[in-house]
């Protein structure tokens, strides 16, 4: 009995043994409901498409105004990284380093990676130190947090009305989108096909 | 599909560790275990050092779960932020920032900040003390429902970084000299830290003890 198809449930530990998971369908855990295995359509190629896109769109959140403020004429002008350089600055070294870890690092390791692992695999090129790849993805995908900074975005912006207007900045917009295209690109990678893909070779 | 079925009825509830596997925590592939002894064994496909349960889950789990209830206080006695508003300072606790909402009319957000910042945390450390108890009184009560409330420790943590990141944004907009100033204060720090090691505390959980301990006819 090949032990290729047996697969232990992660949250359970029951064994399946489970046949080919066609495109686009999940696999779940018979005990606990646990995810076994998904296998999303067209997966490497539309996560190579999706990652070239966030790295595009990341630039360009990182790169222009994110958010005006307005107050009685003056203005602050401040970009997607002002707020981690100013609680550095102020000596809140903690808090700047959490929020530069979970909204600029994490997000970055997320995009490079996926383009470190299916950019040579793309030319048939074997991905260098791909364990090491994967393992890293597999935590900047924990402190990845995109969707959160939205949420606290969206009150800080109605907490500050009150006081003043406040403009939003291509950038913004830019990392909206982003938010959009990088979940896509994640949910769609699969690393179990990457590792179908080496072991087929002959 | 028939055929597939029938293939997996041939294991009935049997536990990779009772069949010695271990599967990789990296890459998911398993790798059969002789004499059931991992120590020092390698994944055959990736590499990583091969465990049949996360090493020391109990002890790693309740260590930090306790650090996190220490940090807990100060966050939330101690002021998040401090306005400072034609020279005179306000100083803002996380609750008072619900307060403030709740004031405004504006409960809607009052609740998104009451959820992330207060429930939240406070129902993962609930969860996972309640997890780790019953682990370790062998109880075998509901291990489905038990292993949905473990996932749902691990999937909702992120969300308690929305006041960290609203501090973020306003210290960095609000810069008008002497008009209007806002500022981190001690209680963020406290906060950021409950967020950090709750979030080791839910990965450092396994939750395939939930079954090893409920069910022990089948190892």
């Amino acid at each position: 009995m090949p032990s290729a198809n047996l697969v232990a449930c992660e949250c359970c530990d029951l064994l399946h043994r489970l046949p080919r998971v066609p495109e686009g369908h999940t696999a779940k855990c018979r005990r606990c409901g646990d995810l076994l295995r998904r296998r999303p359509r067209n997966g490497l190629e539309r996560t190579l498409a999706l990652a070239l896109a966030s790295s595009v769109l990341f630039i360009v959140a990182n790169s222009f105004p994110f958010l005006a403020f307005d107050m009685k004429g003056l203005s602050t002008q401040t970009t997607l990284l002002t707020g981690v350089v100013d609680l550095w600055q102020a000596g809140k070294q903690e808090i700047a380093a959490l929020v530069f870890l979970t909204i600029e690092l994490a997000p970055a390791l997320q995009i490079g990676l996926i383009l470190w692992v299916l950019g040579p695999l793309r030319f048939g090129q074997r991905p260098w130190q791909l364990p090491h790849a994967f393992r890293m993805l597999r935590h900047a995908q924990t402190w990845s947090m995109l969707e959160v900074f939205l949420v606290g975005i969206l009150v800080a912006i109605v907490k500050l009305l009150a006081m003043a207007s406040v403009v939003p900045g291509l950038a913004l917009w830019s990392f909206v989108l982003l938010i959009g295209v990088l979940t896509a690109a994640v949910s769609s990678f699969d690393p179990e096909e990457v590792w179908e893909r080496l072991e087929g070779e002959p | 599909m028939s055929e597939s079925e029938r293939a997996s009825g041939a294991h009935e509830y049997r536990t990779a560790i009772a069949a010695s596997y271990a599967s990789c925590h990296d890459c998911g592939k398993l790798a059969r275990m002789p004499g059931g002894h991992v120590r020092g064994v390698r994944c055959p496909r990736c590499g990583a050092a091969l465990h049949l349960r996360k090493p020391n889950s109990l002890q790693r789990t309740w260590a930090l779960v306790i650090a996190a209830a220490i940090c807990y206080v100060p966050a939330n006695l101690l002021p998040v932020m401090t306005v400072t508003s034609l020279g005179k300072p306000t100083a803002d606790t996380i609750m008072s920032g619900v307060v403030y909402f709740l004031e405004h009319g504006d409960w809607p957000l009052a609740l998104v900040i009451f959820t992330a910042s207060i429930f939240v945390p406070m129902m993962k450390l609930a969860i996972l003390v309640f997890l780790l108890i019953s682990v370790q009184r062998r109880s075998s009560w509901r291990p489905v429902e038990r292993t949905r409330m473990y996932r749902l420790t691990e999937a909702i943590g992120r969300w308690s970084m929305v006041d960290i990141y609203v501090i973020t944004i306003m210290v960095a907009l609000v810069r008008l000299g002497n008009l209007a100033t806002i500022e981190a204060s001690a209680g963020a720090v406290f906060f950021g830290a409950v967020v950090v090691i709750t979030i080791f505390a839910a990965e450092s959980f396994d939750p395939r003890i939930i079954w090893d301990r409920s069910e022990p006819e089948t190892r």
